[in-house]
């Protein structure tokens, strides 16, 4: 075989593995019906999508639900990462390799385990099913995202515009939110966008932590496609993937090279 | 200097004190659970418990994870050295923008394309019958433990391939001219100059995948429910069937081991180092 056809027969292959299983999804959420012997669906149409996206459908109240923890995550863990972003990046602190390790715990270690023990916790405070519960399990799973991103935009803040805003009278707390904060504000940006994905696909914490009243998206999709329900699966599956796809085209426009470089730093 | 201190801990500790209360303290309730018999005291029983029911479970999931590794390292290896070694410009663009579909894709999303595509009339089989390659007769569903393999692969080898492809990029590049002068075949210098050089990036990626398989659960119990599945799944069961504490946290405590026992083989790698 010559060498742009054994080129082109594993590419080809690699698309059919990297496309082929979004291409079934994609399918199943255009089916109508599909069934065996059929290769692809028997007939498309929007049935399912006006099933899923009509008004007070459980899909819609879930998308609420999923955004709404998802802003609450991003507002919860900004007020906590912004200071200590900052105090890392800019004061002098004792441990500091030690406290910013201490923010990866949470992603270093197997998850359920854990989890089960927070919702056993959680259930004797009367967290357990409500909104604050799951929003303080997403906070502290996307703190890592949104300390080390938060340190990285600080420190990559030129230090002469702080020192030039204190020269000319300014106070520390002014220099802060008129100079530090401003500049640092595109990664801050990226950060809040990582823990905002994380908090709307994840999966194990609401499992434990959110039954059974807190249903987001990923547990309405869970529950669909257990229940063979494939269309209504597929449907809320893409639903899931636009964020994604968005943030992966936009992301350097926040995330730059200079504060990259300082991550984890 | 001293304030200064003071105040970087005030300003810290609201962010620490997350992660202890919500994280660190449930994590040690579960370690305790787990050596706790149920009307108190210290007990082994939890772990007898678990290794009579799920010693095959507990073996499964080190297959699964371990040959997922594997997997995701070999491709890993093959696509980062395509990049930087493709002499075919027009392939290694189309490698560049098919490699990292899956990267932003969320578990349950990929758990459920999985579920659809693998199935005995999943899209991949209906391809295989529609090519002549198998009979409708021959085709076999691989929603079992070869599915999570499946799935875990094709989730994670983008993440690892964008990790060893950029370290591998940012090498020196006089030294790979010099061996292709020299006439050293592609595959020598991927294996004996690049993957030298980039291994611990590969490590460091390899071992933050490997955590992540170990805390999945939604793929386990989409692709693969039923026994032999992974000990994710078994403690969930534990949990919501039985309220079985005890036994969920021996589990837990079993996959806190695996995963500290592979973070230790690098650590004691890189120390030599």
């Amino acid at each position: 075989m010559t060498a742009w056809a054994t080129r082109g027969v594993i590419l080809g292959l690699l698309a059919f593995i990297v496309l082929g299983p979004l291409a079934n999804l994609v399918l199943w959420a255009a089916a109508e019906q599909w069934y065996f012997p059929h290769k692809l669906p028997v007939s498309y149409g929007t049935k399912f999508w006006e099933q899923v996206f009509k008004p007070r459908g459980d899909a819609l109240v879930s998308l609420m639900t999923s955004i709404w923890i998802a802003l609450s995550t991003v507002a919860t863990c900004l007020a906590l990462a912004i200071p200590a972003g900052y105090a890392l990046a800019r004061l002098k602190l004792p441990w500091r390799t030690a406290i910013l390790l201490a923010f990866l715990l949470p992603q270093a270690f197997p998850s359920v385990a854990v989890y089960i023990n927070v919702a056993r916790i959680f259930y004797d405070l009367k967290l357990n099913g409500t909104m604050i519960g799951v929003i303080l399990v997403h906070t502290v799973h996307g703190l890592v995202f949104a300390v080390w991103i938060t340190a990285a935009a600080f420190a990559a803040v030129d230090r002469d515009l702080e020192l030039a805003a204190r020269n000319l009278g300014g106070s520390a707390l002014r220099t802060f939110f008129t100079v530090s904060l401003p500049l640092a504000a595109p990664g801050i940006m990226a950060s809040a966008i990582f823990v905002f994905l994380e908090s709307l696909d994840e999966f194990t914490g609401t499992f434990f932590v959110g039954v059974p009243d807190i249903i987001t998206l990923p547990l309405l999709m869970f529950t669909a496609s257990i229940a063979g329900n494939y269309q209504i699966a597929a449907i809320t599956a893409l639903v899931l993937l636009v964020p994604s796809v968005v943030f992966m085209l936009v992301i350097e426009r926040f995330l730059k090279a200079d504060v990259l470089s300082k991550i984890g730093a | 200097m001293q304030d200064r201190g003071r105040l970087g801990m005030a300003l810290v500790a609201p962010a620490l004190a997350a992660v202890l209360v919500l994280f660190v303290y449930p994590l040690g309730y579960s370690l305790v659970t787990a050596f706790e018999a149920k009307g108190g005291g210290f007990t082994l029983g939890n772990f007898a418990k678990a290794f009579e029911f799920y010693s095959v479970d507990i073996g499964f999931t080190l297959v699964i994870i371990g040959l997922s590794t594997l997997l995701i390292a070999l491709a890993s290896i093959a696509i980062g050295g395509y990049l930087v070694l493709g002499e075919n410009p027009r392939a290694v663009a189309l490698l560049r923008w098919l490699y990292r579909w899956p990267l932003f894709i969320p578990f349950v999303v990929a758990a459920q394309c999985m579920r659809s595509f693998l199935a005995k009339n999943g899209l991949m089989n209906n391809t295989f019958v529609a090519l002549g390659l198998l009979e409708v007769d021959q085709t076999t569903g691989f929603l079992d433990w070869r599915g999570i393999v499946i799935t875990f692969v094709w989730k994670q080898t983008p993440f690892v391939a964008l990790l060893v492809a950029g370290a591998m990029a940012s090498l020196d590049r006089s030294t790979i001219e010099a061996a292709r002068n020299l006439g050293a075949s592609r595959q020598r210098i991927l294996f004996e100059i690049l993957v030298p050089q980039v291994m611990p990036t590969l490590v460091v990626g390899l071992i933050l995948s490997f955590v992540t398989m170990m805390s999945v659960l939604s793929v386990p119990l989409m692709i693969s429910g039923e026994s032999p599945t992974m000990m994710t799944v078994d403690m969930a069961f534990r949990i919501n069937n039985y309220g079985d504490y005890g036994t969920a946290n021996a589990l837990g405590f079993i996959s806190y081991l695996l995963t500290a026992s592979c973070a230790w083989v690098y650590l004691r790698r890189a120390v030599r180092q």
